[in-house]
């Protein structure tokens, strides 16, 4: 059995429901999905994305994710099912509760894996960039079970498969004790939305200084898109890390991706290469960027930002040519 | 306030050089220094000490020539340093790593109110560590935290940043808090600390001293294998604009997003 866990039928767990089925027709394995939640919203609609079975196990403690309760929680149903395979989305939720999962039945983790597959046997080979992304890894977990990895959100598309009688089952939670105590949630400004956008500008330090991020924002609010940013942006502070992309911020798939003043270090390119078309715009005409686009503009990003907006506006105007 | 920090001695990964047949980091003849996110790490649990009194460890697991990194922690504030070092180790994964830490610390019955660890490693980058670790040891653990608000009987309050929000947790001590570059700027070292950091002992700990089977560590004990590595691929054909043709670049560029904004295939 592969289980997929998560605690909200989000955007990740139907792209992990997605590929899960794959590997689970591959293997000849049952696939159940695992919600751990306050709340049951949206579980309809995961039938339509493959599982053999939705185990629900809902409290109103499960609102926030705090890792004493999902752990217990978890821990048993996991028991319950010894799931041959256990994977969840990396996110905050993911990457905290595996960990404390994967040491709690003495098993391996492969964090953010980018790519899944499963053999014959029903071994789950784990691919993750290693090295600050510089090559790639296959991993397997071969005599401990179950195995465990957890997925960047983004890789995976989300593919709906043709109905079956997915089976609902609601696991009894007792009242499930925390340590810890959540005080209050002050909810974050709607963040950049790289996720979803289908056209991105990323911004590098070759920008030159901050004030000229603001163009990065107005030419993705002409073209209703996102602004990313390389991590020397991120680090210099002029964008927060939401912004981030490459290994150690969020993995993208626009239809266009604009790499502006961006010089194309391995980690950055992690992030970015399932764009379908990159675009980048740099100074130096050796830029490492330019052996991962498909368009190459040997100039000034500033200037060059400025010249398309310049010319979307014109479109705005009605004034096209 | 006894805090204890794990710290990771990494190579610069720029340089970076991996032994193909078993897939992990050959580490000779590298650079290496402290991991850059546990020194947000050491610095807010060095800045509690000077605000709370107590005492900071950093423990750390790895070759020998960690005892560097562990020097300038001390340079930078911390009272006492602790290496598992073996070659038994090498090639622990993150559960083999946490095991041999959470016995390390059970047999020098280090005493700490918190746990402090950086997100995740610059070399690895599984972030996992430092919950596996604080799960076999059974203490409660609040991750991604961005700010450690205050210390008050018993308690820490703190600031954790997760997707869609900042969230605000109490929790008792001890505990373990995987904490954000936010937490802390680290300082740069004082003479006066970089003095007493070549004095300072570093207390050296082999497999055998700690009670660690050789059979539960290393790649022997660890449950991942690395089966392949390979490079990643990722040329593409770039059709390059430069000089008198940059406007005709600006040109595609601008038709290929029309295209996309009309919903046609770019």
């Amino acid at each position: 059995m592969i289980m997929v866990l998560n605690n909200r039928v989000d955007r990740s767990s139907l792209e992990l429901l997605s590929k899960a089925r794959k590997l689970a027709d591959k293997a000849s394995m049952k696939l159940s999905f695992l919600l751990i939640s306050n709340s049951k919203k949206n579980v309809e609609e995961l039938a339509r994305f493959g599982p053999d079975v939705v185990i629900l196990a809902l409290h109103e403690r499960f609102e926030r994710f705090s890792l004493d309760p999902f752990l217990s929680t978890s821990k048993k149903i996991l028991e319950k099912y010894s799931p041959s395979i256990v994977l969840a989305p990396a996110t905050t939720f993911g990457r905290t509760l595996m960990p404390a999962l994967a040491a709690t039945f003495r098993t391996g983790l492969t964090a953010d894996c980018t790519e899944l597959d499963v053999d014959e046997k029903g071994s789950l080979l784990q691919t993750r960039p290693a090295i600050g992304g510089n090559v790639m890894a296959t991993i397997v977990t071969p005599f401990h079970r179950p195995q465990m990895a957890t997925v960047r959100p983004g890789v995976f598309e989300i593919e709906e498969h043709k109905k079956r009688d997915t089976i609902f089952i609601e696991e009894p939670v007792e009242n499930p004790e925390d340590r810890c105590q959540l005080v209050r949630v002050e909810p974050k400004q709607a963040g950049a939305k790289l996720e979803e956008a289908k056209i991105i500008v990323s911004v590098g330090k070759g920008l030159r200084k901050k004030e000229n991020v603001e163009l990065a924002f107005r030419f993705a609010s002409l073209v209703k898109g996102a602004v990313g940013a390389s991590r020397a942006v991120v680090d210099a502070r002029w964008l927060s890390h939401d912004h981030q992309v490459g290994l150690s911020g969020k993995t993208v798939k626009p239809k266009i991706y604009i790499a502006a003043g961006i010089s194309g270090a391995v980690q950055h390119l992690a992030g970015m290469q399932t764009s379908e078309i990159v675009v980048a715009i740099n100074k130096d005409r050796h830029a490492p960027i330019f052996r991962v686009a498909d368009i190459g503009i040997v100039a000034d990003a500033s200037w060059a930002l400025s010249e398309l907006i310049r010319r979307l506006e014109r479109d705005d105007d009605g004034s096209r040519q | 306030m006894n805090v204890l920090v794990l710290v990771k001695q990494v190579p610069d990964t720029e340089k970076v050089k991996i032994d193909l047949d078993t897939g992990t980091l050959i580490r000779e003849g590298l650079d290496i220094t402290m991991n850059p996110l546990d020194a947000h790490a050491l610095e807010l649990a060095v800045s509690l000490k000077e605000k709370h009194g107590g005492s900071v460890t950093v423990l750390s697991m790895g070759p020998m020539n960690t005892v560097d990194v562990l020097r300038s922690a001390i340079a930078l504030g911390a009272d006492r340093a602790i290496l598992l070092s073996d070659a038994a180790l090498a090639g622990s994964d993150t559960w083999a790593t946490s095991l041999a830490l959470a016995r390390t610390i059970q047999k020098l019955s280090i005493q700490y109110d918190l746990l402090v660890c950086g997100e995740k490693s610059t070399d690895g980058e599984t972030g996992q560590v430092g919950i596996e670790l604080a799960t076999l040891l059974n203490l409660p653990v609040i991750s991604y935290v961005s700010e450690l608000i205050e210390i008050t009987e018993g308690f820490v309050l703190v600031r954790r940043s997760v997707e869609d929000a900042y969230e605000i947790w109490k929790a008792p001590l001890p505990v373990c808090l995987c904490v954000l570059k936010s937490v802390a700027e680290p300082r740069l070292p004082t003479l006066s600390g970089k003095k007493k950091a070549m004095d300072a002992r570093i207390e050296i700990y082999n497999a055998k001293d700690i009670g660690i089977d050789p059979e539960e560590v290393g790649l022997k004990g660890s449950p991942t294998r690395v089966v392949k590595v390979f490079n990643t691929k990722v040329s593409r054909n770039c059709t390059i604009y430069e000089d008198k043709d940059v406007p005709e670049g600006i040109n595609r560029l601008v038709e290929l997003i029309r295209r996309a904004l009309e919903g046609e295939p770019v």
